[in-house]
């Protein structure tokens, strides 16, 4: 069991619970504004964008190849943002705290 | 208060799938207090459709990792979902709807996200022959699995060298399939991509052991001992324990004929997503005028369904939101992604750029004369991105600096100024 916090663009801190499934059916089965996963979940769309907490990315780890691709040309791109689509809960992630970004 | 804004009033959607229920939920996001009805004849949850080709038919997973929803999140928007129930009739100048099972229901709007079907081609023996299916929805691919494990020897005919057909040749062929896909053109993706693409995907699939055969006009579906054969015009017979219709989609017209709508190749919209007074279409059952590319189009995909779900939620919301998004999509066979930006149609050239050392990641590169039109990226992330953003921006590009490997792959090198 993980418990994972979102902070919304309008620093609404929501945390939520689960034991599977990917960080971005978590948000949009608990309606956090901002993440839609639109593609459901294979990295097609990005819109499904946060940050982690700096200290957190060691839970996280860093966005993979085709993360950075797609994010490339986002203006709201930073060392720490994650599709969060690709992160699977388990009981690593538990305390992490995201941002969810702003869309350009 | 706006009449939109009245708790009173009603709005039905016809279609919960991507377009229907992104709509509802963007429609309770804009501001609209009244009852939001949700019909759909398929009673099983809504849930994304792009896995049903791929994840969905190799894993064991339940359709409830693949909802587009959760059950809670319907219930907190207050977004009533009639599932199972098929809606027989609009009576436009009553306003009003109504279901197979005989009863109306009143709208103040009404939204029409009908969607398509299969379509099952007028080959002989199609219609009687065992284990046929299209892909289309969450049962058909539950029937295609349990006749798959039914099956000893696992024989399946893939008819159409489509998206579709070629997602579901690769899925079974992961699960121990012997598959062979017939396409009647001389290449697969005829339609949709250059030849260059074409060839890619062929290959991919004869080194996965795919048989892919191409100049395959079928013709008709024998039987032989509860086998089925299916006959080519070339006379070329390939026995099949099971078949899979992937040759395109018919809109679902029915009832906007019913309520006199204007029809062309699909519903046809405004910018707004607006069919007529207070009826609305949305999805792959439009045809609505795309901005950027200065015509009428239809598109099957989830972007167009949750980018216009949007746009007609706004404008019933009283708002005034002009459609204008430009088409993507992406198909996933094997470990390979494509992605897919802009329209090709009308292309007179085609570049292709290759990155240093790597075979399997490249992107074709559609023209128009100088105007990039379209981008098919093949595990190439980053050239999808960059096409998206040159062909919004209308960017001139350095086509010499694109085709050369060792040109830096960056939005301002490839640029012209």
């Amino acid at each position: 069991m993980a418990k994972i916090t979102f902070i919304t663009t309008d620093k609404e801190a929501i945390t939520l619970e689960a034991s599977s499934g990917s960080v971005m059916q978590l948000a949009v089965d608990n309606d956090v504004p901002g993440i839609d996963g639109d593609c459901g979940g294979v990295c097609s769309c990005a819109t499904c964008h946060v940050h982690v907490k700096p200290e957190h990315m060691e839970k996280t780890g860093e966005a993979s190849e085709i993360e950075n691709d797609m994010l490339e040309l986002d203006d709201n791109v930073n060392e720490y943002s994650r599709l969060c689509c690709q992160l699977e809960v388990s009981d690593a992630l538990d305390g992490l705290e995201l941002q969810v970004a702003e869309r350009d | 208060m706006s009449q939109n804004f009245s708790k009173d009033q009603i709005c039905i959607v016809i279609g919960a799938s991507h377009a229907g229920v992104n709509f509802a939920f963007s429609l309770r996001k804009e501001g609209w207090e009244g009852r939001i009805i949700l019909f759909d004849k398929d009673p099983v949850f809504p849930y994304h459709r792009p896995p049903l080709s791929k994840a969905y038919l190799t894993s064991n997973d339940a359709i409830e990792k693949n909802l587009l929803k959760s059950a809670e999140s319907y219930e907190k928007a207050g977004i009533e979902l009639q599932l199972g129930i098929t809606v027989s009739n609009i009576h436009e100048h009553d306003k009003c709807i109504t279901l197979t099972n005989g009863t109306s229901y009143k709208y103040d709007q009404l939204v029409m996200a009908v969607g398509a079907r299969p379509i099952i081609p007028p080959i002989n023996g199609l219609d009687t022959a065992n284990n046929v299916f299209a892909l289309r929805t969450a049962t058909d691919v539950e029937k295609i699995k349990q006749s798959l494990t039914q099956s000893t020897q696992k024989r399946v005919v893939v008819i159409g060298g489509g998206y579709i057909g070629l997602e579901t040749a690769a899925s079974l062929k992961k699960l121990g399939a012997t598959v062979t896909v017939l396409e009647r053109e001389a290449r697969i993706l005829a339609r949709v991509t250059a030849p260059e693409m074409s060839d890619f995907f062929e290959k991919l699939h004869g080194d996965n052991e795919v048989s892919v055969l191409t100049n395959k006009n079928v013709i008709e579906v024998a039987h032989h001992k509860n086998i089925n054969e299916v006959v080519c015009a070339d006379g070329a017979r390939y026995s099949a324990d099971i078949i899979i219709v992937g040759v395109g989609i018919h809109v679902n017209l029915e009832l906007a004929k019913q309520a006199n709508l204007e029809i062309e190749n699909g519903i046809k919209v405004d910018e707004t997503a607006k069919a007529k007074e207070a009826i609305y279409a949305i999805g792959d059952c439009t045809f609505h005028y795309n901005p950027h590319y200065g015509r009428f189009i239809r598109l099957e995909s989830v972007q167009n369904a949750v980018d216009q779900s949007k746009t007609a939620a706004a404008a019933i919301c009283g708002k005034h939101p002009v459609y204008n998004s430009i088409p993507w999509f992406w198909s996933d066979q094997y470990d390979v992604k494509l992605q897919m930006v802009g329209l090709s149609t009308g292309y007179n050239k085609v570049l292709v750029r290759k990155e240093i050392g790597e075979t399997t990641k490249f992107s074709i590169w559609y023209f128009k004369d100088q105007e990039l039109l379209a981008v098919d990226a093949v595990n190439n992330a980053k050239a999808y991105v960059l096409g998206t953003k040159f062909i919004k921006n209308r960017n001139l590009i350095d086509q010499e600096k694109l085709v050369n490997p060792n040109a830096e792959f960056k939005a301002l090198n490839l640029v012209q100024s």
